[in-house]
């Protein structure tokens, strides 16, 4: 019991510190941006999750504007902007790429317009641009294990729609599955993860963290489910050893842990992720 | 044999903003009957058999499903990007988990178990047709559509695939709806084929075309009895942009 208690004080006193906390996120992120990555990667959505992410930006921007929550207000402009381009590629009179780069270099610019507009509000820019491990508060890691858990339920109810969809939206729908509902979720859970990423990795790399680490494990990967799990793990890696190294170092955290990931991306392509492969397949068969 | 269809079409049709894909589409699939769908590009084959599918709403007309119906779905392509570390074991659960047993056999069926942990990627052209059927019977469905079935696979390949597909109706007694583009040969175990360009150009049994000369001399020449010539004589003809230039006012009956 005693024990119990000790390790309850140390815990609570580790949360306390800034290190610690901005840990706990990052790996709560890595989490989360694992198995999201892999669909982003998959569904060649790369510059659509930069699209959201520069829209992040804007909403800070009318979250500060209307004193409203941060991140639900980051989630709101994200979903909106992701339910547009839904709803436009649709039509597809412009080329999504065209429309892509529109929005998301629209609302960056006009995210930093009102920004600096509001000068009775001293905004970090730079920490909003690139992460601060400073900024992670108690209140942001109740947010994050809150998304971690809505997204980790959502996902498992909706990935083999999704996947199916993946790999072929008409075969899914013509064996009676519901793509468009898990499309829909999934675009809803990235705009969800963007919101929650800002702070640790910023508004200009979120969507490095989606897809970096889903790269390097579609290297060592034999199926879908397995890329998944690999990603969130290299993630957490990527994490750690990034914050590790923005602390000391004293480098912004959002670069610090894109540079770790494509470190281990790089190792991913030297002969060893084929060992690592072999590994896996000998222990099926 | 239930005579209740499974799908079913009513005078469908469907309009994009600015054209019509196809109209006038009446369609039924039952239970053990395997329905072919031939016509050139664009002449609204797998418009048709989305809406039958209802993954598409006709726009007139009317497009029944059965309560309940299990599909399962034979796409005319499917490409598999690097990204995707997909083998043909976990293919198979692509949109529901599947029993052993039923896979057993489908991939016994289809002589597909040397390929099960190769990726979809590595797989031919062949390889992959047959993939994709062992993982759409492996379903063990009610309805099964094939698009453009033997597409990529060679000539002796292509008749194993139709002999295959004559096997599955027998062994599941499912109904099968079938896509081609081949406009002269279907197979001979279908029991109606149905034109299409736009409209239904004309339909009937095959039975009755393969006692022709023509299917005789086809039978003859390739030494095999699934593969029957089906063939037509349209009363009108189609221009080169598919509207259709009538010779004479009776409309779209055939021989």
């Amino acid at each position: 019991m005693d024990r119990l208690l000790t390790i309850i004080t140390v815990g609570a006193a580790m949360i306390d510190d800034f290190f610690v906390r901005a840990l706990l996120a990052g790996i709560g992120l890595a989490l989360m941006a694992g198995p999201l990555g892999c669909f982003v990667i998959w569904k060649r959505m790369a510059y659509f999750g930069d699209t959201l992410s520069h829209g992040a930006l804007l909403g800070i921007a009318l979250g500060l504007l209307f004193e409203l929550h941060l991140e639900l207000s980051v989630f709101l402009v994200c979903s909106l902007i992701a339910v547009t381009l839904f709803l436009l590629q649709r039509r597809a009179s412009i080329s999504s790429d065209a429309l892509l780069g529109i929005l998301a270099h629209a609302s960056l610019a006009i995210g930093l317009v009102v920004l600096s507009l509001m000068t009775w509000i001293r905004v970090d820019l730079m920490g909003l641009l690139f992460g601060d491990i400073l900024a992670v508060s108690h209140h942001d890691l109740t947010v994050i294990a809150g998304t971690l858990v809505i997204t980790s339920v959502l996902l498992s109810l909706t990935w083999r729609s999704l996947f199916a969809a993946t790999v072929s939206r008409e075969l899914a729908e013509a064996e009676g599955l519901n793509p468009q509902r898990a499309e829909i979720i999934f675009m809803l859970l990235i705009a969800s993860v963007i919101a929650v990423a800002i702070k640790i990795v910023g508004v200009l790399l979120i969507t490095s963290l989606l897809i970096i680490p889903a790269a390097t494990a579609r290297r060592i990967s034999l199926s879908p489910g397995q890329m998944m799990l690999v990603s969130s793990i290299i993630g957490v890696f990527a994490v750690v050893l990034g914050l590790t190294g923005s602390l000391n170092l004293d480098t912004p955290s959002g670069p610090s842990i894109v540079v770790a990931s494509v470190g281990l991306f790089l190792i991913s392509m030297t002969p060893l992720a084929h060992q690592i492969r072999l590994q896996f397949r000998r222990r099926i068969t | 044999m239930s005579e209740k269809p499974l799908i079913k079409l009513t005078q469908a049709g469907y309009q994009t903003t600015d054209r019509w894909l196809v109209r006038d589409v009446s369609l039924s699939v039952t239970q053990g009957e395997i329905v072919t769908l031939i016509g050139p590009n664009g002449s609204g084959k797998s418009t048709t058999a989305k809406m039958a599918l209802g993954i598409l709403k006709p726009t007139t007309g009317e497009a029944f499903r059965a309560p309940g119906l299990k599909v399962s779905y034979v796409p005319q392509k499917l490409m598999i990007d690097w990204t995707l570390p997909l083998d043909v074991a976990h293919f198979f659960q692509l949109t529901g988990r599947l029993s052993i047993q039923a896979q057993h056999h489908a991939i016994e069926a289809t002589g597909i178990s040397h390929l099960l942990d190769q990726e979809l990627r590595s797989l031919s052209g062949g390889e992959f047709q047959r993939v994709l059927i062992a993982r759409a019977i492996a379903r063990e469905p009610d309805l099964l559509v094939l698009d453009e079935p033997v597409q990529g696979v060679d000539f002796s390949g292509e008749n194993e695939l139709y002999q295959l597909i004559g096997t599955i109706r027998d062994d599941l007694q499912c109904g099968i709806l079938m896509i081609s583009h081949d406009l002269h040969v279907v197979m001979a175990k279908t029991d109606q084929v149905i034109c299409l360009n736009g409209h239904v150009c004309c339909s009937g049994t095959p039975v009755t075309v393969s006692q022709t000369d023509e299917f005789q001399a086809l039978f003859g020449l390739r030494g095999h009895a699934d593969i029957a010539l089906y063939q037509h004589h349209h009363d009108h003809q189609h221009s080169a942009d598919g509207s259709i230039a009538h010779n004479h006012h009776s409309g779209c009956s055939h021989d």
